[in-house]
């Protein structure tokens, strides 16, 4: 079950028509972390050049900021789309953002 | 003064769109409806109308800007026939599921290949599950009542819905007949101001359009969906009568001529009532009770209503004009045998699938003649009875 569909157990006839969102930043509600299949990024903060590539491009929102400075990955949110690891632009070892196996929790 | 004029099918589908005033008309010209959009441009022009034009290339385009104009707040009007109406498809469903209430003149023609401008109900019936209301106008006259009762049922707040009107492409859309007209104030108040339930341009209250949904909550915003056609039953019936009241010609589903005391009876739509008519009128003069209904609302479908008219009926013909391959019948007769299958201690008319006048074959009054007395001698088990389609007028 998508958790954030922002309906709450809603019946058909209680919905607003046209399947329109009339509430305004409700995909907050939206947790999308369950979307992930296997895969994260981790965020290593050693090398890390603060360009804000990965907050730009991150189409969920998921990067967290603290100041000026990129903070990690908010996993609430994160899909595991992988496109920051992909923006990165660092080269050097440690890689600010690599992704890495997830296990599946039971 | 409400006037009289001559004028065609799409000449007084124009006019009604133009006392009714849409914010909006998109045009992309398909024969035989271009030249409603053609005319609808020169009242634009010539300052009659208020309308924006937007000019789109493809039927693809008109359908997409009718969708955003509408989700905008706007009235909307469109006009289109065969393969322009065939290239909307995927968009129609956008249209009905947003719950946007566009009118549509749909000049019904035949459907390619082989290439063919004239009229059939191809078109039509190939979106007849895209959950718009359609209405089939027999002339000119209805086309123009129609399309100003469209509004009203499109816009209903229960409904909200859209709606294709249709006409017989080169046969109603360019017959030219005395077209009554209502005066445009009388119109205008009629069909009355257009409140949208949502506007993408109200930022007070903004709205996300068109998001994806999952298997969560899809089927909830689908079965949503169908109030509005369900509710247009009863809006449908209403606005035929304050139509009715107002401009003195009324409407429901469908007409039924001469059916009460009739045991042989036509079911079509459009264009071809009229020689029907003409044909029942012929054979009640021989004393035969023969009689015709003649099919306006073709979505929602009203099976109560029609069960109620022809349940005491011998036998019918349901005249399909477009051709389903692999089905048993088309459209219209598998709804109609359908509506006539839940019959209480009553034997079901015998009900016969005909498919005629495609790309605008004649149906003249000896090919209805025929209809009926092939149907009474089927009835009467004097002719073999082949299942599957029987063709009218066709080289065979």
């Amino acid at each position: 079950m998508n958790p954030g569909s922002g309906n709450n157990g809603k019946k058909w006839h209680e919905l607003p028509i046209g399947g329109i969102n009339p509430d305004a930043g409700n995909s907050l509600e939206n947790y999308t972390g369950y979307l992930r299949r296997g895969e994260k990024p981790q965020f290593n903060p050693d090398n890390c050049i603060n360009c804000f590539f990965c907050w730009v491009f991150c189409p969920e929102n998921a990067i967290m900021v603290d100041g000026k400075k990129i903070a990690g990955i908010n996993y609430d949110y994160c899909k595991g789309c992988g496109i920051c690891v992909n923006e990165c632009p660092v080269s050097h070892e440690p890689l600010p953002l690599v992704m890495v196996e997830e296990k599946i929790e039971l | 003064m409400a006037s009289i004029k001559v004028l065609n099918g799409n000449a007084a589908a124009a006019e009604a769109v133009g006392q009714v005033h849409p914010d909006v008309v998109v045009s992309n010209p398909a024969a035989p409806a271009s030249p409603i959009l053609e005319k609808l441009a020169s009242f634009i022009a010539d300052g009659r109308l208020d309308a924006e034009m937007i000019n789109a290339e493809s039927a693809y385009s008109a359908i997409s800007a009718c969708i955003g104009a509408s989700a905008a707040g706007g009235r909307v009007f469109s006009a289109a026939s065969s393969q322009g109406l065939a290239a909307m498809h995927e968009l129609l469903f956008i249209a009905s599921s947003l719950r946007l209430p566009i009118v549509a003149a749909v000049a019904n023609r035949a459907l390619s290949a082989p290439l063919n401008i004239h009229a059939d109900h191809s078109d039509a019936m190939a979106q007849r599950d895209c959950g718009w209301i359609q209405i089939f106008s027999e002339n000119s006259q209805e086309t123009y009542d129609n399309i100003i009762q469209a509004f009203k049922i499109a816009e209903h707040p229960e409904v909200k819905n859209p709606v294709m009107v249709g006409l017989d492409g080169f046969i109603t859309s360019h017959e030219m007949a005395n077209i009554w007209l209502a005066e445009t104030d009388e119109v205008a108040d009629f069909v009355g101001k257009y409140n949208p339930a949502y506007s993408l341009l109200d930022s007070d209250n903004p709205v996300t359009v068109g998001s994806i949904d999952t298997p969560d909550y899809y089927f909830e915003h689908k079965v949503l969906q169908l109030q509005g056609m369900e509710n247009a039953r009863k809006v449908i019936k209403e606005v035929g009568k304050e139509f009715g009241d107002r401009f003195s010609r009324y409407y429901g589903y469908f007409e039924s001529y001469k059916l009460e005391d009739a045991e042989y009876a036509v079911v079509l739509m459009s264009s071809s009532a009229g020689a029907a008519k003409e044909v029942v009128d012929e054979l009640r003069n021989n004393g035969e009770h023969v009689g015709l209904l003649k099919l306006r609302v073709f979505r929602p479908f009203p099976h109560q209503e029609l069960k109620e008219a022809l349940s005491h009926l011998k036998a019918i013909a349901v005249l399909d004009r477009v051709l389903t391959p692999g089905s048993y019948g088309g459209p219209l007769f598998n709804e109609t045998r359908t509506a006539l299958y839940d019959l209480e201690e009553k034997t079901p008319p015998r009900v016969f699938p005909y498919v005629y006048g495609l790309g605008g074959r004649d149906i003249a009054v000896n090919h209805f003649r025929d209809v009926f007395t092939e149907i009474e001698e089927k009835n009467m088990e004097k002719t073999e009875i082949k299942t599957g389609l029987a063709f009218i007028n066709l080289r065979q």
